[in-house]
């Protein structure tokens, strides 16, 4: 136990943080509560001739487990804001690497931009099924699509998980931090082939990234 | 200043009349006999739902094997192994089964029936033959989603959601053909029923109530089946649209939530969810107030914060109405409206942290009686508790893009609805068998059935969160088809193992349940010194409930009173003697 898989890219660590936040709170309220029931089950059993307190309740202690908790909660939410907004909400600016992804039933499909470096031009690049080759420590926005039905991108590793939805294109985006290879999973239940849509993901270096473009484009004109 | 008999008419033969089989058991209007009808179909189901939950299992640990002995019988046609179509089928059914056919019906249906009339001191429900028809459309509901498994390419895929287009487009999967149609069908009848259900109970809680019953005095139970009918009636006319639109899609060519003619299959997630996240509170909040009143009853004290925990239960269900939203986090919604969802969603765990310390109050300082019923609402509380707070997890937003559509979920919803709701049940069962039958259950067998499932059910689902930090996705057939994932293939098959375990001691509660119907011991009219009306009459009541119209001079809760010697004062004693002249 102990947290989420490692992760790989700049969400990892507010968001792994923000988990061991909710752990901690929610773990100490475990304690206490769970700690307090089995206490009162032993303390308060049943002895003979005895009568319960008669008591229906006091409304200074109903005030005090009211308003802590509640100031908790909505405190626990407010301190979720900012990196929500941050992956969710913020698009990284012109450095970024913009790939097109399309879902269906039950692969991926990536499109990177060719050696203008700009999509939706004739030299975009159709990377091989379920392939995926992204460079470290630079934001890449993907495009996704869906031609069929519902489908969810979701790299553990990297913290991402975003919905495909036909008739859409959804942005979001990220910024891996280490090289690695990882599993790119559908989330969504997408038919009877869900468990095995699985992408290849590469993360790698802009030199290592560049190099496999530009084979795929040679590739691709070669055929 | 009460006349000592009220005026209910006491000429009345108060024994069932002498009607043939058919109209005593099985088109009856007697709320007593409807409740035990839903009562004993939702358990079929539950057995149904369960079998189903095992073959998934079977398959998660062991993955496309072939199935020893069984498998020629359940998937014989696929060479007695799972097929890859299969698997979103079971989970579909097992989903939708233990939801709609299981635990709405035993907890509103069963229990509503049964209770609602007993304990608000009335005669019957306020329209009997309403409420026969709620239990006569769900037996269409239930042959309809039996039909599905019949049908060309099998029943209903799309998992309980159905979220379109998967739903909506005939060849998307196998089972999305005919046998999502009939799913449909089973939900529309379903709905209405609920509905018809929700009227009844609603009608028959505020006009029927015995005198000096003020809603104030009603007992926990009432109160949250009076709230659970009242989302019931405003949630559910939205899903029977969005099934209705979802109908037309798949049959006579509109694109209400297809894109091909300008639709949006985002719109039916908010549509399901819209009614569906009411639903689970329609799902727990019953289980909450019997569980209310078990502790109450067995810590022979009176339920701490009666008043806070009515508001909560009130916050809960007005909260419900606006955190829809938390299931869609990832869906492609507007990411800005996830801050305010995940706000709303944040605070309706506050009227939950409540009734908790207040459930811990109750306990504080009273003389508690460990009985099987009792056993069970405590596990009600303390799973409950898990449920609730690892649910905070996947409501903080940036949390949740990880943990969304993992095992975290089925972990956080299996605390909520297994060890929450189903413990309340099982509660619920051993507390009022004897007023439904007129036996007792055995109470060592009780117990035994108690401490196998909390085992095993913790067994079970507490490894779901850990399989959830690994980001396990639900509903796929094999996991080991992913690296991340291929490490977890043991602790799938030590969660599987325990599902078996589990499974095997409900046989104990069956057994228990079905030789006490016939060899339990006889029940007193109070078995438990409870204080609420149900228990002033005979067990099993008779038709019409009392022989009289009950009074009511205080709350369900007086326990341990000092105005009495004994440790429990019923709700209809009148204390001070109107004075003799």
């Amino acid at each position: 136990m102990g947290g989420l898989i490692p992760g790989a890219s700049t969400f990892a660590g507010p968001i792994d943080s923000l988990f061991m936040v909710v752990l901690i709170v929610t773990g100490v309220a475990f304690v206490l509560v769970e700690g307090i029931l089995v206490y009162f089950l032993i303390r308060y059993r049943r002895r003979d001739g005895g009568k319960a307190t008669y008591t229906h309740g006091d409304r200074r202690i109903e005030l005090t487990w009211t308003i802590i908790p509640g100031l908790m909660l909505f405190g626990l939410a407010l301190y979720q804001y900012n990196t929500w907004i941050d992956a969710k909400i913020f698009m990284p600016g012109s450095d970024a690497l913009v790939v097109d992804v399309s879902a269906n039933q039950f692969e991926w499909e990536a499109t990177y931009p060719g050696g203008d470096g700009l999509m939706d031009t004739p030299d975009d690049i159709k990377a091989p099924i379920n392939i995926l080759h992204f460079p470290v420590n630079r934001p890449v926005i993907i495009r996704l699509t869906s031609v069929d039905v519902l489908h969810s991108f979701f790299i553990p590793a990297l913290r991402v998980k975003q919905d495909a939805v036909p008739g859409r294109t959804i942005m979001f985006w990220f910024e891996a931090t280490q090289q690695g290879e990882h599993d790119l999973a559908c989330a969504e239940l997408c038919g009877l082939g869900h468990y095995r849509m699985r992408g290849q993901v590469t993360l790698e270096s802009q030199a290592d990234f560049d190099a496999w473009l530009e084979d795929l484009e040679a590739r691709s004109q070669g055929n | 200043m009460s006349t000592a008999t009220p005026t209910a008419a006491t000429h009345k033969d108060y024994r069932y009349a002498p009607v043939s089989f058919w109209r005593r058991y099985v088109f009856s209007t007697d709320h007593k006999i409807i409740g035990v009808q839903f009562l004993f179909s939702s358990l079929l189901f539950f057995i149904v739902g369960g079998l189903i939950a095992l073959l998934m299992r079977t398959q998660l640990a062991w993955p496309w094997q072939e199935i020893p002995v069984l498998g020629q019988y359940i998937y014989g046609s696929t060479g007695n192994i799972l097929s890859p179509e299969g698997y979103p089928a079971l989970v579909t059914m097992h989903g939708t089964i233990m939801i709609f056919f299981f635990i709405i019906p035993v907890l509103s249906g069963a229990f509503g029936n049964f209770l609602i009339p007993l304990m608000v001191g009335a005669q019957d429900m306020a329209f009997p033959r309403l409420n026969m028809l709620s239990y006569w459309f769900m037996v269409p509901a239930f042959l309809v989603m039996i039909f599905g498994f019949f049908v060309e390419g099998g029943t209903a895929a799309a998992g309980w959601t159905s979220y379109v287009p998967l739903s909506a487009l005939p060849d998307m999967v196998p089972g999305s053909g005919m046998g999502q149609t009939m799913w449909i069908i089973s939900l529309l009848l379903v709905g209405t029923a609920s509905t018809m259900g929700a009227i009844n109970y609603i009608t028959t809680i505020v006009m029927l109530r015995a005198k000096g019953m003020h809603m104030f005095r009603l007992p926990m139970t009432i109160w949250a089946l009076f709230i659970t009918a009242i989302l019931v009636l405003l949630a559910t006319p939205v899903l029977t649209s969005a099934l209705l639109l979802l109908l037309f899609d798949r049959t006579i060519g509109t694109t209400f939530f297809l894109p091909e003619g300008g639709g949006n299959p985002l719109m039916w997630q908010h549509l399901f969810w819209f009614y569906s996240h009411p639903a689970v509170y329609i799902m727990i909040l019953p289980a909450m107030g019997m569980a209310s009143d078990i502790i109450s009853c067995f810590a022979r004290k009176p339920l701490f914060g009666y008043k806070p925990m009515v508001f909560s239960i009130m916050a809960i269900a007005g909260l419900g109405f606006i955190v829809w939203g938390h299931h869609m986090f990832q869906s492609g919604m507007n990411p800005v409206l996830g801050i305010t969802f995940m706000t709303s969603t944040m605070m309706i765990a506050l009227p939950s942290a409540i009734k908790t310390f207040n459930w811990l109050g109750t306990l504080w300082q009273g003389q508690i009686h460990l009985t099987a019923p009792m056993l069970n609402a405590l596990a009600f509380v303390s799973t409950f508790v898990i449920g609730g707070l690892s649910g905070v997890f996947a409501a903080a937003t940036p949390v949740d893009i990880f943990l969304h559509d993992t095992y975290w979920i089925v972990g956080h919803i299996h605390y909520v609805l297994f060890g929450g709701s189903l413990f309340g049940v099982f509660g619920a069962i051993q507390y009022w068998f004897p007023k439904m039958f007129g036996r007792m259950m055995n109470e060592t067998w009780g117990k035994v059935h108690f401490i196998l499932t909390f085992v095993s059910f913790n067994l079970v689902f507490f490894p779901m969160f850990i399989l959830g930090a690994y980001g396990m996705p639900r509903r796929i057939a094999d996991p080991y088809n992913y690296t991340f994932l291929s490490n977890l293939q043991g602790t799938n098959q030590f969660m599987t193992i325990s599902a078996y375990v589990l499974a095997l001691s409900q046989v104990i509660l069956f057994v228990n349940f079905f030789v006490s119907l016939y060899r339990g011991r006889k029940a007193a009219d109070n078995p438990w010194q409870a204080n609420t009306l149900e228990w002033t009459t005979t067990s099993p009541p008779p038709l019409e409930n009392f022989h009289a119209l009950p009074v009511v001079y205080r709350g369900p809760y007086e326990y341990s009173s000092p105005e009495v010697e004994e440790d429990w004062l019923p709700q209809n004693r009148e204390l001070v003697p109107a004075p003799a002249d």
